[in-house]
This record gives structure tokens, sequence and C-alpha cells, in this order.
């Protein structure tokens, strides 16, 4: 069984059949997905290939902030793609519905309506974003992001500091001692 | 007649050569005016929150835990890279990078979290108002008074459900003019 298993998973790496399912999109992701179809960036040289129908594809590259009227459809589709399958949410809006996630038609992303594996951001992704994606996906190359956490240790002094020498330089009035007191020192 | 088109085929093809990139293998930098991933210079950083204001995607957010404590939280997967917080930021803290193979399982690897501390106001000692947050209240600051006449009669008063009192009130009701008339 997990010879089966193995050989399966290896046979699955060498062709993902894709299906474009655009869920709403702006048509620029739409775009950028056909756009890594062509000559230049081509993508059959590991095996991809886009497919008509989500009944023959292994995985699906989700495109567009899934709106209220494609919901039903979105998960319709996922529920015809045969049983190890992978969801590519492709762009900002697919991830986790972009400017529109809190609108009153929206679903707000992929992840509301289908499970999504793995995410391209971008608006919209270049074309080599996404073939890294989906060669993030076959094992071709390695993570790159990691989350950032970002600390000011050192206290800003220098800013108290800059605020000191305002108020020094930018004095409007003067007390006498003080005056005084630069007079003499201009004597000595 | 058919092999010799296909054999003038193949010459075409041959004299175009591979234009093939062989991307995922070698690496493609970005173009010069490129907007990839938004990166923070958390010792420019002042807090002012203008970002945060004017981000059209409201990817990035402000937490105040404590007095002089606040935390900047970016996540990158909404964010559609439109460059207004880099345009914005009067400290130039931010950078638009070239940075665009972000790719991930985890949603989480694509934000950042920024630690500030923020100076105390020099009458109060104190960085925020956290005690008044009504509204109304924060109007007293400006000058508001309850007792005033004039502002009074500006304020339109409701009730939660419909009262033919308050109806007959208004008949023959007319708006206020200009105060200084």
């Amino acid at each position: 069984m997990t010879v089966l298993k193995k050989l399966a998973g290896r046979a699955f790496r060498r062709s993902v059949w894709v299906y474009h399912c655009n869920s709403g999109a702006c048509n620029g992701c739409d775009i950028e997905i056909l756009n890594i179809l062509t000559p230049y960036y081509d993508v059959e040289r590991f095996g991809i290939r886009l497919v008509g129908s989500p009944r023959q594809a292994d995985a699906i590259l989700l495109s567009g902030a899934v709106t209220r009227p494609t919901l039903p459809l979105v998960k319709k589709a996922y529920q015809a793609v045969p049983a190890p399958k992978l969801v590519f949410a492709i762009g900002s809006c697919a991830i986790g519905g972009g400017c529109w996630y809190d609108t009153y038609n929206v679903t707000g992303g992929g992840e509301k309506a289908i499970p999504v594996h793995y995410f391209v951001p971008g608006c919209p992704p270049r074309p080599e974003a996404i073939i890294y994606g989906v060669a993030l996906a076959l094992g071709l190359v390695e993570k790159k992001v990691a989350p950032v956490e970002l600390k000011q240790m050192e206290f800003p002094v220098d800013m108290y500091r800059q605020a000191r020498l305002f108020e020094v330089n930018n004095v409007i009035y003067k007390l006498l001692g003080e005056e005084d007191d630069r007079l003499d020192s201009g004597r000595k | 007649m058919w092999l010799w088109n296909k054999i003038k085929q193949l010459a075409i093809s041959f004299r175009a050569g591979v234009v093939t990139l062989r991307y995922p293998f070698e690496s493609r930098p970005a173009p010069e005016d490129f907007r990839g991933q938004p990166v923070w210079d958390h010792a420019k950083c002042i807090g002012c929150a203008g970002c945060a204001n004017h981000c059209p995607a409201r990817t990035i957010f402000l937490r105040d835990i404590c007095q002089e404590v606040r935390i900047l939280l970016y996540d990158s997967s909404r964010c559609t890279y439109c460059g207004r917080c880099a345009d914005l930021c009067p400290e130039k803290a931010i950078t638009m990078s070239d940075r665009f193979e972000l790719a991930t399982d985890n949603r989480q690897d694509i934000t950042q979290t920024i630690e500030l501390f923020m100076m105390t106001c020099q009458r109060c000692g104190r960085c925020y108002d956290l005690e008044i947050k009504n509204y109304i209240d924060r109007l007293s600051r400006l000058g508001y008074r309850y007792d005033s006449l004039e502002v009074r009669k500006v304020i339109q008063r409701s009730t939660a459900d419909f009262s033919p009192e308050e109806l007959e009130k208004t008949i023959g009701y007319e708006r206020p003019g200009r105060l200084d008339k």
C-alpha cells in the first residue's frame, strides 16, 4: 500500500493538470495564468497542462474573491476534482478577498469556500511568481519567506535629544538669570 | 510537397532559437520599477499610522497594547502592492522591495510585526488617551458644552420608537440658520 502511495505521489508530481477557476476576478490574474502557458514561460516542461473540465484536473488555480453567485459553483468544481487534489489561490483576492474582504457580496477569499493548499500573493502575481508557487508544490524549489518580527530594542533617545535641541535653539522667552549667566560666561 | 512544408517550418523554428526561460532553476530579477513586498525599517518608523489609515486593502493594523508601546501588524497576503504606504511615509521607513516569490502553504509566513516605542506627551506624560473613549466626551476637549443653548439648537433629538408627541413638536419647526446672524 505504501509503495503504491509513493508511486502515486511521484506520478502526481510528474504531470499536474490544472483547471483554471475564475470566481469573479478582474481578469488580471487570469491573463497572468494564461501567460505561463506561452512559449516564453513554458510550463509544459513540468507536465502542467490546462484542462477544460475539473473532472480531468489534479489541481485548481483559483483566481478572484469568491463572490456570492460563484460560491456554489466553486464548491461544485472542487467536489468534481478526483481525490489527490491541490488548490492554488492565485492573487490577493483569492487568498483573502483583497480590497473586498468585507464587502456584502464577497465571501472573503477562497479559504471560506474550499480548503486552499498554496497561496500565491500579488495583484496580479507575476507569471514567475505563479510558476514559483506551482514549483513549490511540486518540490522543485524551496520556500523563501518566513514571518518577520522587528523590535525597536534601543529606546529612541535620539528623538528626545532632537526635541531638546529644538527647544534650546528656538527660544522665544529667555529668563533674565540665564541671560546674565551667558553674558558672564562670555566675559570670562 | 507536404514534407517540403514541414522542412521549411523546421528551418523557421530553428532560426528563432529557444526563447523559453529556465525560470525556477535560475533567478530572474524583477524590473526596476516593480513594486514587490513592502519592507519596514523599524529604526526609522515613528508610528504615525499614516500607512494604516491609507491602506486600501486594510492590511496594516495598529495595536496599542499599553502606554509607550505600539504594535504594527502587516498582512502581506491580502496586500494589493499599490505602494501608497511607501509614498506617504513621512520618514521614508517603507520601501517597496523587488521580492515577488512569496508563495507559501501558510498565510502567517508573509506577515510582519513591528514593536514601536512611542514618545510621551510633554504636558500629561502619556502617549495615548485611553480613558476617554466616548466621542461626545471627546468633544468637550474641543470646547463643546452641553449647556450652550446656541449649540443645543443644532442637535437633532430622536427616540427609539415613533412618538406622536415628538412629531407634534416639529410642526412649524424652522431649521436653525447661521448662528452669527
